[in-house]
């Protein structure tokens, strides 16, 4: 029996390990993938206090050997089911069933996909996700990124020095960024910009050749394309969990800032919970706070 | 057994006549996502006696991940008698690439 068990070794899961263990409490976390999440495919982070520049990997290393160091236990098995046995906990694995007093979700979000439906078949056949993990295959070659957010931005910037020419097709005619990177892409001649405009076909044979771009005003262009980066945001993961917690319509986790969810002994960190704000302070800071209340909740039992 | 590294130099020997399965791991070291998915690669290649596992970075071995198409990292192949039969994309958890190497 584990006092607290985490769901997910993201920056979130991680800070919550660290402070459950420094109040004494046994902990174990689970985790599907690696540790780290999603920020393991940044390059650099420059938001994140204290230090300048640091690249998501050694972000997610320092932080996971931080929370070895305190004693935490990681295994690696994804988590499929909670059941609530009142003052105990049970959490099934793929593989295991572990029992425990309180539980901490802190799964985070998976990239979201454009929903079209030869997508999935063309994944590493011209559709990336990442553009830091694939950029540098599409070398003086032409790309499009879709989407309007900070990801989508970077994504376009970063492209920018490596492809010929570089598409970003956005919904909306106004961005959903910060300005600097904004103004920074603006400057840069190889990127065309396409507003109000929705990414509706991939044409392929082999590999992605073309996407059929298709503006608010109903016309529609054919572009030649070698890649297309999707960064239209972000989904949380939270179904496996739904019979237990309250989710909203979009499947974030109805919780405060106190991190408690709907169910007594359920606490819930970072990204998979409603919030204005998603990066790794708020993650971070929700580790805290999801792990403090989780301590006082079994301390009162 | 250890991760082996391959180059274009020894593809041939270390995978195309390789006797057992060969599953031949993709990468760079600028992709943080590669950079996770090492340690889960060098625990399978300690315990899998079934497979011999491989390491290609892209940056050095250009031709290797071209001519196998490969354009998104990470990215597992398995080759069996030197063919290609399955293939992965992204950070994956172990289970997923132990039921892509198979029995
Ligand atoms: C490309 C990119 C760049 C970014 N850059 C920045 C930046 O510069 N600065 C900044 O502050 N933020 C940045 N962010 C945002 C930041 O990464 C997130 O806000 C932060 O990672 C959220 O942490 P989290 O722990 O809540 O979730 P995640 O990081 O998503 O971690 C959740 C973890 O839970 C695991 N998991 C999910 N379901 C299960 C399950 N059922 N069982 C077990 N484990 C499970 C996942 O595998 C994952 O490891 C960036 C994000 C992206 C995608």
């Amino acid at each position: 029996m584990y006092d607290i068990i985490i769901v997910g070794a993201g920056p979130a899961g991680l800070t919550a390990a660290i402070y459950a263990r420094r109040a004494q409490k046994s902990v174990l976390v689970l985790e599907a993938k690696s540790y780290g999440g999603q920020i393991i495919n940044t390059l650099d982070i420059e938001n994140y206090p204290v230090e300048e520049h640091i690249s998501g990997f050694d972000f997610a290393t320092k932080l996971y050997k931080q929370t070895k160091a305190l004693g935490a236990e990681i295994v690696f098995e994804k988590v499929v089911d909670i059941n609530d046995l009142g003052n105990t906990k049970e959490v099934v694995t793929t593989k295991n069933k572990y029992s425990c007093k309180a539980v901490i979700i802190a799964t985070g979000s998976e990239d979201r996909k454009l929903g079209l439906s030869n997508e999935d078949e063309l994944v590493g056949k011209g559709i990336s996700y990442c553009a830091t993990c694939d950029g540098a295959f599409y070398k003086g070659k032409t790309v499009a990124v879709v989407g309007g957010g900070n990801t989508a931005l970077e994504d376009a910037l970063y492209l920018s020095d490596i492809a010929s020419k570089v598409y970003l097709i956005h919904r909306r005619d106004e961005f959903r960024a910060e300005e600097t990177t904004v103004e920074q892409l603006k400057k840069k001649e190889n990127v065309e910009f396409i507003y109000n405009s929705t990414v509706t076909k991939l044409n392929a044979s082999e590999r992605l050749e073309s996407i059929e771009v298709t503006n608010k005003d109903g016309s529609v262009r054919t572009i030649e394309v070698n890649g297309l980066f999707v960064a239209v945001g972000r989904i949380p993961e939270n179904q496996n969990f739904a019979k237990l917690i309250e989710l909203d319509n979009a499947g974030y986790v109805k919780a405060g800032e106190d991190c408690k969810t709907t169910c007594k002994g359920i606490f819930t960190a970072g990204d998979n919970r409603i919030k204005e704000v998603r990066q790794l302070v708020t993650a971070t800071g929700d580790g805290a706070v999801a792990a403090t209340n989780a301590v006082k909740y079994i301390n009162n039992l | 057994m250890s991760v082996i590294e391959v180059t274009k130099d020894n593809f041939e020997t270390e995978v195309l006549k390789s006797d057992k399965k060969v599953l031949a791991d993709f990468n760079a070291d600028w992709c943080g996502p590669c950079k996770m998915l090492r340690p889960i690669i060098d625990e399978l290649a300690e315990e899998k006696d079934n497979v011999k596992i491989v390491s290609i970075n892209i940056d050095n071995e250009d031709e290797l991940a071209e001519k196998y198409n490969v354009s998104s990292i990470p990215c597992l192949v398995l080759f069996e008698n030197g063919e290609e039969s399955r293939r992965s994309i992204g950070l994956i958890p172990k289970e997923e690439i132990e039921n892509i190497i198979g029995e």
